[in-house]
């Protein structure tokens, strides 16, 4: 199978399909968050929806549940004026029996142009991406513990908004980094941006081996790794970590780990607190900073709109150039 | 790249162009700049006649030529009112040719709402139309020179170019 940066992007580097963030030039994160910026001032308009993708059709395809993310999703393409169909796959074919590959041929045969593909198993967006019809984009909305792309480039939209450029920000992760596709898109992605100092901050038992490859510091007080910080991103507790052992409980999570007022005036006075949600109140982070001032987690979902808006428009686009070289 | 009108023609032309408008209304209508080239003249012609600061709009979104010619976005839109119901706009760009750009143009006013009148200064008209629009004010018609693909540059100073030669 061909590697991620070549199924996602053209012979001339456009980007084709969105897969992961990992190999993404910071000039093309660049273009798309530019793109990203003027759907979001579109958005203040009393007519939200735009005709640029008027008679496209959007297929969702969930084979993993997520409200959030789907929901996100559909809006971006209906503000774009396209066709969406979701596809709840669990409640479908897979049920009886179908493969993945079929599942794919028969809903090419409904003249799709764009695939959002949500899988528990890491890597299925790009079995897709590789055997998909020419014509067809692929985006990634989260597979597995792998990647999680457009959340990484809604947080890098939200992080360049508030603080700018990130390549001279101090950007602390923190929790369960170990299952996070969430956390690691964003590190591929700030180290696209030449984000100078990215810090993960996590018990070792939720700290993944290949951090310090990454250029990532690792912290396992708090406290030493908040100190001067930019940007906090927090990352939502699963509880089935607990049952799996790594973690005693929530509430000693929440000792140890919860963004708490106190443990926030450690970063800059002025540092951000992200948090992909949905959030765990009393686990991941306290009440006073979820509503307090510099919390922008409400202000990520709205960016999350304008980013899936650039990414399908991005992506339809050159499929549709290179279609046409092909003629 | 040849040079069509210098900065002085093009200077000329604007102050022609900022006295015939004034005469044509009584109270000031909502200037609108279509951006890159139209949001330069829509801010010269505001200072040459003492209205407010225009607002600026991005049409890309609009645009007919996705399929063909991809997303191309021109600038941000800035400056637009939450609703434009019963307002007389009057549009501004650079360089007119087919006509699709204001077609593009007209759409994203009325997803403000329903304008009272739209009109339409340009400061070159290349002929060529493809759609019915008919501006209300022309600084100047190119004639045989409008076959040229004709480009302003600026936003200082501004000339106008044939790209291609």
């Amino acid at each position: 199978m061909p590697g991620p940066a070549e199924l996602q992007l053209n012979r001339d580097g456009n980007l084709r399909h969105l897969l992961t963030t990992e190999g993404l030039s910071r000039e093309l994160i660049t273009s798309l968050l530019d793109t990203a910026d003027g759907f979001r001032s579109a958005q203040g308009q009393p007519v939200k929806k735009v005709p640029l993708l008027r008679g496209k059709t959007v297929v969702n395809l969930f084979f993993e549940n997520s409200t959030r993310t789907r929901t996100t999703f559909d809006i971006a393409a209906h503000r774009l004026s396209a066709d969406v169909v979701t596809l709840d796959i669990r409640t479908s074919s897979a049920s009886k029996g179908e493969t993945l590959f079929d599942t794919l041929k028969n809903l090419e045969a409904m003249q799709a142009d764009l695939f959002v593909v949500r899988h528990s198993a890491g890597g299925a967006p790009f079995f897709i991406a590789d055997r998909v019809t020419p014509h067809i984009a692929v985006v990634n909305a989260g597979d597995g513990t792998h990647a999680h792309p457009t959340q990484a480039l809604l947080d890098l939209m939200t992080i360049r908004q508030h603080k700018g450029d990130p390549n001279n920000l101090s950007v602390a992760i923190v929790g369960d980094l170990r299952h996070s596709r969430v956390a690691r898109s964003l590190i591929h992605g700030l180290r696209a941006m030449q984000c100078p100092d990215i810090r993960a901050i996590a018990p070792g038992t939720l700290l993944p081996n290949d951090l310090a490859d990454l250029g990532v510091r690792t912290f396992h007080r708090i406290e030493e790794g908040l100190s001067g910080v930019d940007v906090i991103v927090l990352l939502r507790l699963q509880k089935e970590r607990m049952i799996a052992g790594l973690l005693p409980s929530e509430r000693e999570f929440f000792k140890l780990y919860g963004m708490t007022e106190d443990r926030l005036r450690l970063a800059k006075s002025d540092a951000i607190v992200m948090h992909p949600g949905p959030i765990n109140r009393g686990v991941e982070i306290a009440n006073e900073v979820a509503d307090g001032p510099q919390a922008v987690i409400l202000n990520q979902v709205t960016n999350g709109i304008a980013v899936r808006m650039a990414v399908m428009a991005m992506t339809i686009s050159t499929q549709q150039a290179d279609a046409l070289c092909r003629l | 790249m040849t040079i069509l009108r210098t900065t002085a023609q093009i200077t000329e032309i604007l102050d022609q162009l900022a006295r015939r408008i004034k005469g044509a209304y009584a109270e000031p209508p909502r200037l609108i700049g279509l951006h890159t080239g139209g949001a330069w003249i829509a801010h010269q012609l505001a200072s040459r006649l003492n209205w407010a600061e225009p607002a600026y709009l991005d049409v890309s979104l609009y645009r007919d030529d996705f399929s063909t010619s991809g997303l191309k976005r021109s600038g941000d839109t800035q400056g637009m009112p939450p609703a434009l119901d019963g307002d007389h706009v009057l549009l501004v760009d650079d360089v007119l040719f087919t006509g699709r750009t204001i077609r593009a143009a007209i759409n994203v006013l009325f997803d403000y709402g329903r304008p009272g009148q739209i009109d339409l200064a340009v400061v070159f008209d290349r002929g060529g139309r493809e759609l019915p629009i008919s501006p209300t004010f022309v600084g100047e018609e190119l004639g045989d020179l409008g076959a040229k693909r004709c480009k302003l540059t600026g936003p200082a100073p501004l000339t106008l170019v044939d790209p291609e030669t």
